[in-house]
């Protein structure tokens, strides 16, 4: 088992003449948790989809747990999760019906999928609601299912693509608890996100801006290195106001 | 197998989630097939232009047998047979009646006398009605007589055979739609709706909801999901051809000639061309109502041309050379070459050839395209 999970040289995706991924480098280590911060349209997503060979490189190379993404995608499927921005649920399937499918299709059997999909129905917090239509779930209880979509298979790695957007700061924090208990478990974790507080839940973060990471450390070195001046943390309620 | 059996079974879900898609797809050809073969049956009252050269009792007699007949309202006299054509010609009388003088003479004579009536050809339907009507009647009357000639002179008088035959000549368009033609047809058309249409939608329904992309992180191969797509339509689409052979024969009494099995077969192989476009259509189409655009357009030159509703032999040649490109004008052929004429497989070679290379065709673009997209 390779130490180094990820590790990404000198990456570069362009569409047409748009570099969306400029000369990106990092490596991740297993068992970390791993932020991947920045604003809407910094290449973010464009980074997960090359690591997980939806899209091809335009030059530079990445493996995921040793094997090279552009070649040998197949290889890393079986291994890795993913949860997009769009959750990927069947509307019409119930929660069961979800879960199964996907446990399914990554080639687990009755016997192994049955004790696994409650096990997952359990740590999304869905027990009960086995039932129930993926349509009619509420938002935060979507993304639980989709995150449960993700690591049904047992994945040793789990892409996150802005798994928080669009649900209220109650379901947020309580996802994060469960990606906390997921790492606990050696499951390394890449997440993206553009919220800062919860780059500060990640062991490392990486900080991408215009296509280029512009850098990646722990939090606390980030606000040493990359802030001139002290770092404040303002808690207040109403925020803006209280600014 | 397991990712293909969890795929397959996910496609059954949904199918059983969507219960009106369904009722549509088993109501739908049975509704056509009613509205389609009652068109082409409830013709009445044909405007025919009568020409009675005998003009005698016999010859108003079979006259009044058309009349009492309800096909025909006999609006026209004509005292020549440039009358009977130049009524027709213009669109005033659909059919033209002509009796010969002999026409009398030669029953009373007991010989064989010949009636001849002109139809129309110009709307199908209009003139498959006439058609029958004409000969039904005529026959009727003919037996009607021959029993009177029994029945006065006994049997050594009377020649062998009708006393009179009814000739038709059908003008402009001698090969007619009929309900023994619109059966088999249906076959062929819904089938093209249930493959292509819906295949298509089911592929690009994936991609509006995003689980597309969810698909291709998992180890799914390109071919499982493609077969796990279209397996469910193949078994409707087999459920829908028995059902229309079904309602075919026992309300529109079409018989079946040839081997069911070889039709069904045959319906298989004329579901992979089809399956292919619909497959090349999701390719293109990033929303349902995308992939409706490219499907409406296409399957109207398909109806159309593939002599479905107007037979090739009268069309124009450019449009009988886009007709040898639509895989439906081969499976017409073939359906209704069994269920009509009882053909074995022999017969159809060419046309199974013909569909086996458009299978080949559009199933490997479709594959290489599908492949593509995937990326």
């Amino acid at each position: 088992m390779p130490d180094t999970v990820i590790d990404v040289r000198s990456l570069v995706k362009k569409f047409g003449d748009f570099t969306a991924v400029d000369q990106v480098s990092f490596l991740v280590e297993r068992g970390q948790v791993v932020g991947y911060l920045g604003p809407n349209g910094s290449g973010k997503t464009t980074t997960i989809r090359v690591l997980l060979g939806l899209l091809r490189p335009t030059a530079g190379s990445a493996t995921v747990l040793g094997f090279d993404v552009d070649r040998e995608a197949e290889r890393i499927r079986p291994l890795v999760g993913y949860m997009s921005q769009k959750f990927a649920l069947y509307e019409d399937l119930t929660v069961r019906e979800n879960l199964v499918f996907y446990a399914g299709v990554y080639g687990m059997t009755p016997t192994e999928y049955r004790p696994r999909v409650t096990e997952v129905i359990e740590l999304i917090g869905l027990t009960g609601r086995e039932g129930e239509r993926a349509g009619a779930l509420a938002g935060g209880w979507r993304q639980r299912l989709a995150l449960g979509i993700a690591i049904v298979h047992k994945p040793q790695l789990l892409f996150l693509d802005e798994p928080t957007s669009g649900v209220d700061p109650e379901a947020r924090r309580a996802f994060w608890d469960l990606i906390y208990t997921l790492a606990e478990g050696g499951t390394t974790i890449f997440v993206t996100t553009h919220y800062m507080d919860e780059a500060e839940h990640c062991g490392r973060v990486g900080i991408m801006y215009n296509g280029r990471l512009v850098a990646m450390d722990t939090p606390s070195a980030l606000k040493q290195s990359q802030l001139k001046g002290p770092a404040w943390n303002v808690v207040a309620d109403p925020l803006i106001p209280a600014l | 197998m397991r990712r293909l059996r969890a795929l397959i079974r996910k496609e059954f879900t949904h199918m059983r989630r969507d219960p009106r898609t369904l009722v549509m797809i088993l109501i739908m050809p049975i509704l056509q097939l009613f509205l389609l073969g009652y068109i082409s049956n409830d013709v009445r009252n044909i405007s025919a232009v009568v020409f009675d050269q005998d003009n005698s009792r016999a010859s108003r007699a079979l006259l009044d047998a058309y009349r009492a007949a309800d096909y025909f309202s006999l609006d026209y006299v004509a005292y020549s047979e440039a009358d009977v054509t130049q009524l027709i010609d213009s669109g005033q009388a659909r059919a033209g009646i002509i009796i010969p003088p002999s026409y009398g003479g030669d029953l009373a004579a007991g010989r064989s006398a010949e009636v001849a009536v002109l139809i129309d050809g110009s709307d199908p339907t209009i003139a498959n009605a006439a058609l029958s009507a004409a000969t039904f009647v005529g026959q009727a009357h003919a037996t009607n007589i021959r029993f009177q000639q029994l029945a006065v002179r006994g049997p050594a008088a009377v020649t062998a055979g009708l006393p009179f035959e009814v000739r038709t000549r059908v003008l402009y368009n001698p090969d007619l739609l009929s309900s023994y033609n619109i059966v088999p047809g249906l076959i062929g058309t819904i089938l093209l709706f249930t493959t292509m249409g819906l295949t298509a939608n089911a592929i690009v329904r994936e991609r509006e909801r995003g689980t597309i992309e969810q698909l291709i992180v998992t180890p799914i191969r390109n071919w499982e999901l493609i077969l796990a797509k279209i397996t469910p339509f193949i078994l409707v689409s087999m459920v829908d051809v028995v059902l229309i052979l079904l309602v075919g024969t026992l309300w529109f009494g079409v018989p079946i000639r040839g081997s069911v099995l070889l039709l069904l077969a045959l319906s298989g192989l004329y579901l992979l061309p089809n399956l292919g476009l619909g497959l090349l259509i999701s390719t293109f189409a990033r929303t349902q109502q995308e992939a409706q655009i490219v499907i409406l357009p296409l399957m109207l030159p398909f109806w159309m041309l593939s002599g479905f509703i107007f037979p090739i032999a009268a069309m124009p040649a450019a449009l009988q050379v886009i007709s040898r490109f639509i895989p439906l004008t081969y499976f017409l052929v073939i359906v209704r070459s069994i269920v009509i004429k009882g053909v074995g497989i022999e017969i159809l070679i060419p046309q199974i050839a013909a569909l086996s290379i458009f299978a080949v065709l559009l199933l490997g673009i479709a594959a290489l395209r599908f492949r593509k997209t995937l990326d």
